[in-house]
């Protein structure tokens, strides 16, 4: 039998084709959308992923360093590291903002770490780790930054040193990591000007600039211009220890916060992003509706153009059933070139976003079924209309 | 379907009501026609005479309020339709001839014709070697693989009657096949008619006002308020 859709796609492809490319552009977006969504949360895993940690240990009642901000004081570790089934404990410091480099500010997230403690990044692509206790920088290439390079956090300069990849904020800014006590400095520390002028203020204070008390006016100047303050520790857990009784034994007897990995990512997916998720899940929910409305006219619209030979068809003999069938078959047709399209045009663009686009089989083979489930529902509408024409139609 | 010996068309007081009560209209009143196998005749008369109406009812578009249809040896109707399917009655035992060809435009003139069969579940095959026997019949073989876009008038109103005989149905019913075509032209379709069928002893009736082909029926049915009266024909010959 012939395939009556088949043959009418072949002998007006270049209507199918345009429409399809219509659909298909909108399916790309939808696509991408959900790309963004995939590429949120794989910001937040990869970012776990690239602490090297098991716990998290954060200042009390916080959901740090992520989530919300988090102050510690950086000797904490080491009572840790007494704790049974600690293998590593390390400081580190988070720090978002504006990166100056030859070429201009990048957003990024500045790291402190402290090297071959968790937070250390991973790999690298080009150059080589930290060597130095101050002034060089590991940098993510998307910051765009080359090794050689002197770029300037706060008040110094450093050289980058060496290039890693996909290490980003949960936001998807990339991180440039720095030795640990220059990340304190540029976090902590106040510029010159308000030195003198803490110091000043100090000095103005019986309390503190006693004449009986030699030195303490010195002691208190400089406790303001040091900072031994982290966002959090990194524990790395022996084998066989498990993080969640830990966490519960920090929590209890440390007057600390800490987070376990399942945790850690609990928060950053279900709190971090979730009104963003909610957001996209919307935006997802409405490009469905308007592609479905749009499949539907352009199906309605192509079978009103063909009311005659339908009248025809019927007429002559041919079931409603093989007439809905054909309408079926073309609007699946149209579904599969505008999946092709939107699948090719959401590859190309991706790479292109600024944030990181992360497209899955899985989401693709999901969409797929959802435009041929929204196609088939879409034709319903022309599949009613072409029941309705009377076969006297052809008649007169 | 079992299709009984071929004895052409026959209608005995058909009628046709449309409405109820006060504004309730009799298209047709108790008709009576015969055409037999082999025969083309003509039906005329003036606009709303019920000329439509009678070929709706004999193409089981529309069911008539009262009488009986015979077709093809079998009773079709009877007070009612005897047959369940009136898609596949159409499909099998009616061929239709419009005033336009009405081709589907997305299929090349072989598979216009071979659709009819295709969809009585003939092999694809089979069916396209009675589309290449018809057209070869009406003389646009040559035109096979063409879309009907790519032929004249003339070849589609041939194809068009090449499908109308695809399924070697008893009876076609010809609703002004000859309207938009010059005398020369309306002629050469009625000589094609004619030798189709004496050829396929197929029944044909023809709707038509069409002055320039009355002459060539031997026999007429003229329909007036609903009412057909035979009347015998000048049969000039078309051969």
């Amino acid at each position: 039998m012939i395939s009556l859709a088949g043959r009418d796609i072949l002998h007006s492809w270049g209507r199918f084709l345009l429409t399809g490319m219509g659909l298909g552009l909108l399916i790309g977006v939808t696509l991408t959308f959900a790309g963004v969504y995939r590429g949120m949360v794989d910001d937040a895993k990869v970012l776990l992923n690239n602490s090297g940690a098991d716990l998290w240990v954060v200042q009390q009642d916080t959901q740090g360093p992520y989530a919300e901000s988090s102050s510690l004081r950086d000797d904490v570790y080491r009572s840790l590291l007494g704790l049974p089934g600690v293998a590593q404990a390390a400081n580190v410091t988070y720090l978002t903002m504006q990166v100056r480099g030859p070429s201009g500010d990048v957003r990024a997230m500045v790291v402190g770490f402290e090297p071959g403690q968790p937070g250390e990044p991973a790999f690298l692509v080009a150059g080589r780790r930290i060597t130095r206790g101050h002034y060089e920088a590991v940098a993510d290439v998307r910051t765009g930054f080359v090794p050689g390079e002197r770029i300037r956090i706060r008040r110094h300069e450093y050289t980058v040193v060496g290039l890693t990849r996909r290490t980003v904020s949960s936001g998807g800014d990339p991180m440039v990591f720095i030795p640990l006590k220059d990340a304190q400095e540029a976090q902590f520390l106040k510029d010159n000007d308000a030195i003198v002028g803490e110091r000043e203020r100090i000095a103005a204070n019986p309390a503190f600039n006693r004449p009986g008390v030699p030195g303490l006016l010195e002691a208190v100047t400089a406790s303001q211009t040091t900072s031994h303050n982290v966002n959090a520790v990194l524990v790395r857990m022996a084998d066989g220890h498990p993080a969640a009784v830990l966490a519960e034994t920090i929590g209890r007897w440390k007057h600390l916060q800490a987070y376990t990995r399942a945790e850690m990512e609990e928060l950053l997916i279900a709190k971090l992003i979730a009104t963003a998720a909610k957001q996209i899940g919307m935006f997802l929910v409405i490009l469905a509706v308007v592609s479905a409305a749009i499949v539907a006219f352009i199906i309605y619209t192509m079978t009103l153009g063909k009311i005659r030979e339908i009248a025809v068809l019927k007429l002559i003999g041919t079931h409603g059933r093989t007439i809905a069938g054909m309408i079926l078959q073309q609007a699946l047709g149209l579904g599969v070139i505008g999946f092709i399209i939107g699948k090719l045009s959401a590859s190309l663009w991706a790479p292109l976003f600024p944030k990181y686009v992360l497209l899955e089989t899985g989401d693709a083979v999901l969409g797929f079924f959802l435009v041929m489930a929204v196609c088939a529902l879409a034709s319903t509408l022309a599949i009613r209309a072409a029941f309705k024409v009377d076969p006297a139609a052809a008649i007169g | 379907m079992p299709i009984a010996t071929n004895t052409g068309i026959q209608i005995e007081g058909l009628s046709k009501r449309y409405g109820t009560g006060a504004t309730a209209v009799d298209a047709l009143k108790d008709v009576n026609m015969s055409v037999a196998p082999g025969e083309v005749v003509g039906l005329i008369g003036p606009s709303g005479s019920g000329k439509t109406t009678l070929l709706k009812c004999l193409g089981a578009i529309i069911t008539p309020t009262h009488g009986r249809m015979t077709l093809g040896g079998e009773v079709i109707f009877d007070q009612g339709w005897k047959i369940k399917d009136l898609t596949a009655l159409r499909r099998d035992r009616i061929g239709f001839v419009f005033q336009a060809p009405y081709l589907i435009p997305f299929l090349d003139v072989r598979d216009n014709v071979a659709l009819l069969p295709m969809l009585a579940a003939q092999p694809d095959a089979k069916a396209r070697e009675r589309s290449m026997e018809l057209l070869e019949a009406l003389d646009v073989a040559h035109r096979a693989n063409a879309l009907p876009s790519e032929l004249s008038g003339g070849e589609q109103q041939r194809v068009s009657i090449a499908r109308a005989l695809a399924n070697k149905p008893p009876v076609i019913l010809a609703d002004e096949p000859t309207a938009p075509l010059d005398s020369e032209r309306a002629l050469a379709v009625m000589r094609i008619l004619n030798q189709m069928a004496a050829q396929y002893r197929t029944a044909i009736i023809v709707v038509t006002h069409d002055e320039k082909i009355i002459p060539t029926f031997k026999r007429l049915y003229n329909i007036r308020d609903g009412q057909t009266i035979e009347e015998a024909g000048q049969g000039h010959s078309v051969h």
